[in-house]
């Protein structure tokens, strides 16, 4: 437990130092989303239409932003062979610095959000229900990441290889996330059935992607 | 306590980089493996430590924790420094006794800051450790070696970078390491001042020569 809390801190610690992966994150997030009203023209009744699925959209590329260090930094110097000869498993030291990165780039993107669900003319019910939504799947864009991020570092490739791995796996994700949110908005589906969904994906992304992402490292080795 | 190295293979990128290599190594034991670049000496390091993938052969700990595996019982000190710039002394070293040392840490390992004085990091504790020199980087990561208590030792180079001070300093922490009962194996192209250790020469004839110091 006491290995687990030092890796845990540590990396909060490195992205909050490192003129950070948290507001870095967020600034990005906020850039996509007021691109797109300004692309699109000011139709208020269209932007709040499409705005669930605007922030969702934001908050993927968003995160998919500093993937790309979650495992090549501790690669890069060396860190990860030191990871490898601890004794835990691969598999939860990936796990560990995955939740880490989320709770430093993907719980800033769910606070953030209702700031900008103002700027997609949003009501304060909808701009719940796509916090909500985002709150829940934002876990799993992560720990999908993770496996990418590891394949990226197994395979010696980085930055855009990482992007092309992820995004289609988490297109499901996409779905029903904004699925949810406008269920809870417009209606008429029950907000019950995608979101359940949804929760459904992220659990399965948190055991997959470690595991996935520990067979990718322990390939890797050369 | 006993490593016991059996015809050990590696392939890296197609290439074979050495087959068949044996070699055993007894407590109190340095093995210094010497040979020009390229020959596999890192490669063998990298391999005992569970960084690349054995081809064939078997490592084994006589007398070691038969619950831990060999590279979990052993400190490899390679080319990269592992730390962190954005982290400071002392913490990049907190966190690596942390993730790397045992539960339950034995009486007699030195506390952090005692360990950064032996190094002669003392003044420097709280300095971010992108401030350091290279040598400085790899006297940190000397602090690792002598706060963890691992029974293997794989040193790459260890006096890359460090000043004629600091190589003596490392020095004596090895003689400690094996008076303690410690195995340790060393990359080197020079002498890393150690009295007479075993040879294992790597290149077109592996062979073997034992030293006279205290085997």
């Amino acid at each position: 437990m006491n290995t687990l809390s030092a890796l845990l801190v540590r990396d909060i610690r490195l992205a909050m130092r490192v003129g950070g992966g948290a507001v870095i994150g967020v600034l990005f997030f906020l850039i996509v989303v007021t691109l797109i009203p300004f692309a699109i023209g000011p139709d208020l009744g269209l932007l709040a239409r499409i705005g669930p699925a605007i922030l969702w959209l934001g908050a993927l590329l968003a995160s998919l932003l500093a993937l790309d260090r979650l495992i090549a930094a501790d690669y890069e110097d060396g860190s990860l062979d030191l990871l490898l000869m601890a004794r835990m498993p691969i598999e939860i030291v990936v796990a560990v610095k995955a939740f880490a990165h989320w709770l430093t780039t993907g719980l800033p993107l769910v606070v953030a959000t209702p700031v900008l669900g103002l700027l997609l003319n949003l009501d304060p019910q909808a701009t719940a229900a796509v916090a909500l939504t985002l709150l829940v799947g934002t876990p799993a864009l992560t720990f999908i990441g993770l496996i990418g991020a590891a394949l990226a570092v197994a395979l010696r490739r980085g930055g855009l290889l990482l992007a092309v791995l992820v995004l289609p796996l988490t297109i499901p994700v996409l779905i029903f996330g904004v699925a949810a949110a406008n269920a809870a908005i417009t209606g008429p589906m029950s907000f019950g059935a995608p979101f359940s969904i949804l929760c459904a994906l992220t659990l399965m992304s948190l055991v997959i992607g470690p595991v996935a992402a520990g067979a990718a490292l322990r390939q890797g080795m050369e | 306590m006993r490593l016991l190295a059996t015809d050990l293979a590696c392939i890296r990128g197609g290439r074979e980089v050495f087959a068949g290599l044996s070699f055993t190594i007894s407590a109190g034991q340095a093995l210094v493996v010497l040979g020009p670049n390229g020959v596999g000496k890192s490669s063998l390091l990298r391999l005992l430590a569970g960084l690349v993938r054995r081809t064939g052969g078997n490592v084994i700990l006589e007398g070691g924790d038969p619950e831990l595996s060999v590279p979990e019982q052993a400190h490899y000190l390679g080319h990269q420094d592992s730390l962190k710039p954005a982290l400071t002394v002392r913490e990049n070293l907190n966190f690596w006794v942390q993730m790397l040392g045992a539960h339950a840490p034995s009486a007699d390992s030195p506390s952090i800051d005692q360990a950064l004085t032996t190094v002669g990091l003392g003044s420097i504790i709280d300095l971010p450790a992108g401030y350091l020199s290279a040598g400085q980087r790899r006297r940190l990561s000397i602090a690792r070696l002598v706060t963890i208590k691992r029974p293997i030792w794989l040193l790459d180079e260890p006096t890359t970078a460090l000043d004629t001070g600091s190589q003596a300093m490392l020095a004596q922490l090895m003689g400690e390491h094996l008076k303690d009962g410690g195995v340790l194996l060393a990359a080197a192209h020079g002498p890393i001042g150690l009295e007479a250790p075993a040879e294992l020469r790597l290149g077109s004839t592996t062979q073997h020569t034992p030293g006279n110091g205290h085997l």
